[in-house]
């Protein structure tokens, strides 16, 4: 009898994950939508505070995963700041104290102007293919769009988190939400994109909310005001 | 002999004879005299509390630091610790410190994340009661960190660190008990877990950032770590007491330089005035050299008066602040250094003595200085009163 349950389990999950394509094959088609050989971006950055909320404005230059070149255009305070990123090596520009410096280590982990986003994560090149096991485990429907489910397992040591769920769109195949969690299961960020925009046959999200879940408050809108690929 | 005794009952008699004038000088100069032995022994006092107090809580007999780790730089906690065999045969207490974040109230708090042996007898740190709690993830922190994240004894409060490979982590801490140190650096900003617990949450088993000797510890050279010695980790605090004390003086150097003012003031004055009598005093034959210091006996007889008037007022005052305290703001506890609520100064004797022969030496210099004039004086001019 136990045998007979346990196999129609197993064949019943396979029919179940049957239903669904393959993992890889979703990220690749992200990947393919999302990556573009160059492209600048105009952005606003929302920094929502207890105190309220402060804008960031930057142009970015961006080529391919692993050069990107960004200047800081507002507000007056961070004017002028310039942030050169090549390959794992980021370097910044103050104009205030007409130093560039690099960071590296412990100084890689600190907030992005303020914001819930580290550079650490806007450091991230690595394919998340490369880091994580892929599995997708069910569908939902986020703004009226029928999304995949993907949960993601770190297959590597050295990931800051070593588990994420991502939310597919099924016909555009870019992400609408994602969350990463903690060793032990807890719920640490969490990203929302919305705005979704053809731009040259491809479909990007030109506003993203990022959230620290373990924080109050309303985290970080990152807008894009204007995208263009070369 | 008989002139000292002389110069002194002469030096009284005109001393009084002054009055008021006298009054005001004596006056200032013993101001000037309670408040460099106030303000001397309150250093004194607060650098040997911030010493006890450092050791007890922080340093015990020495620190062994492992070589990559430099205290003064937070990111070098990343890879600043090892591994030392043996290291409770050798009187050493294992202490490992990660960066950490809590999330007390919904805001998002950066702390140092130090693991210790729960064993430890070393420092005045209650680790029996990591050791006694059956939480999951016990910690205790100081006073001041209670008051900072609004919490209490048996209070949860969410913590996210990262393991060694740099994955995040997060779970409940519980806070199984607060300790009161005067020691802000074991407390601002700080959990202190069971070292073994932090092991196993961030899988750097048996690794330590730091050791803290007991009394019984030998140094030995140990490639890989560094020992920092007492007398090292208590620099900065001897560095701040001196540098204090230099800036206090300008304060009670003033006092003293116009109380100095006004006996060399008096003392010209007395030299103009009295030149018949410096006259007489040679006539009936005194050397000039007996004269001069008979001027100079008046002038430096202020610093005596002074010093007993001093006491007068100053001895109860001692007594009462030696044995209530001084109370010291919060803020001020805050800062980074060892400052109990209260500062009990210390009066020694050293402080005391020098204190009156400060103040006697530099008055009798200044009574010197405008006697000297009288060496100089022709005793038939000056019996005649004329101006020289």
């Amino acid at each position: 009898m136990k045998i007979l349950i346990t196999a129609i389990l197993v064949f019943g999950s396979m029919i179940f994950y049957q239903n669904f394509p393959d993992g890889n094959m979703i990220l690749q088609k992200v990947d393919d939508n999302m990556s573009s050989e160059t492209n600048i971006t105009e952005s606003q950055m929302i920094i929502h505070g207890k105190r309220g909320s402060r804008t960031v404005i930057s142009k970015g230059y961006t080529q391919g995963h692993n050069k990107s070149f960004t200047e800081y255009l507002a507000p007056d305070r961070d004017k002028g700041t310039k942030m050169l990123k090549l390959e794992d090596r980021l370097w910044i520009f103050s104009p205030s104290t007409d130093r560039t410096i690099q960071l590296s280590g412990h100084m890689l982990r600190q907030s992005v102007m303020g914001s819930d986003l580290s550079y650490e994560d806007m450091m991230e090149d690595r394919k998340l293919s490369e880091m994580y096991d892929v599995k997708v485990v069910g569908e939902e429907t986020i703004d009226l769009r029928k999304s995949w489910v993907l949960e993601l397992n770190a297959k590597v040591e050295d990931v800051s988190y070593v588990k994420r769920k991502l939310w597919v769109d099924q016909v555009r195949y870019v992400p609408l939400k994602e969350e990463l969690f903690a060793k032990s299961g807890q719920l640490l960020k969490k990203t929302v994109m919305s705005d979704i925009t053809k731009i040259s046959n491809r479909w990007y999200p030109k506003k993203i909310n990022f959230k620290d879940m373990l924080k109050d408050g309303k985290g970080t809108d990152f807008v894009v005001t204007l995208f263009s690929l070369m | 002999m008989t002139t000292i005794k002389l110069a002194f009952q002469l030096a009284y008699k005109n001393l009084m004879g002054a009055g008021l004038r006298t009054w005001l000088t004596v006056g200032v100069l013993s101001f000037a005299f309670v408040v460099i032995i106030f303000y001397n022994g309150l250093l004194d006092g607060w650098n040997q509390q911030a010493k006890k107090d450092s050791i007890e809580w922080e340093f015990g007999n020495g620190q062994l630091l492992n070589e990559n780790y430099d205290p003064f730089d937070a990111f070098s906690l990343q890879d600043g610790h090892g591994i030392l065999p043996d290291a409770g045969e050798k009187n050493l207490v294992p202490v490992l410190i990660r960066q950490a974040s809590i999330y007390p109230e919904g805001r998002m708090l950066s702390i140092s994340l130090k693991g210790i042996d729960t064993n430890q007898a070393t420092l005045k740190l209650p680790t029996y009661l990591l050791k006694e709690s059956t939480a999951e993830r016990p910690v205790i922190i100081g006073n001041r960190m209670a008051a900072s994240i609004n919490m209490k004894k048996g209070d949860e409060v969410l913590l996210r660190w990262r393991d060694k490979n740099g994955s995040f982590d997060a779970a409940n801490v519980t806070i199984v008990g607060v300790f009161d140190s005067d020691v802000s650096m074991v407390d601002n900003g700080q959990l202190w877990m069971p070292i073994g617990k932090l092991w196993e949450m961030t899988g750097l088993e048996n690794h330590a950032t730091l050791y803290v000797a007991n009394k019984d510890y030998k140094h030995e050279s140990i490639a890989g770590w560094e020992f920092k010695s007492l007398d090292l980790l208590l620099k900065d605090i001897n560095d701040i007491i001196s540098m204090k004390k230099v800036s206090g003086s300008i304060m009670y150097l003033l006092l003293l330089a116009i109380a100095l003012l006004a006996i060399f003031d008096t003392q010209v004055l007395s030299v103009f005035r009295r030149q018949r009598e410096i006259g007489t005093y040679i006539s009936l034959g005194m050397t000039r050299i007996q004269v001069v210091a008979l001027f100079t006996v008046e002038g430096s007889m202020n610093s005596l008066l002074a010093t007993i008037v001093g006491c007068l007022y100053g001895v109860p005052l001692f007594i009462y602040l030696a044995t209530t305290g001084i109370a010291v703001p919060q803020a001020t506890q805050d800062m980074g250094l060892a400052i109990a609520d209260k500062i009990f100064p210390v009066f020694g004797a050293g402080l005391i003595l020098s204190t009156i022969a400060l103040i006697v030496l530099s008055s009798t210099i200044v009574s010197f200085l405008p006697s000297l004039k009288i060496a100089k004086m022709n005793p038939v001019d000056a019996l005649k009163g004329k101006i020289q």
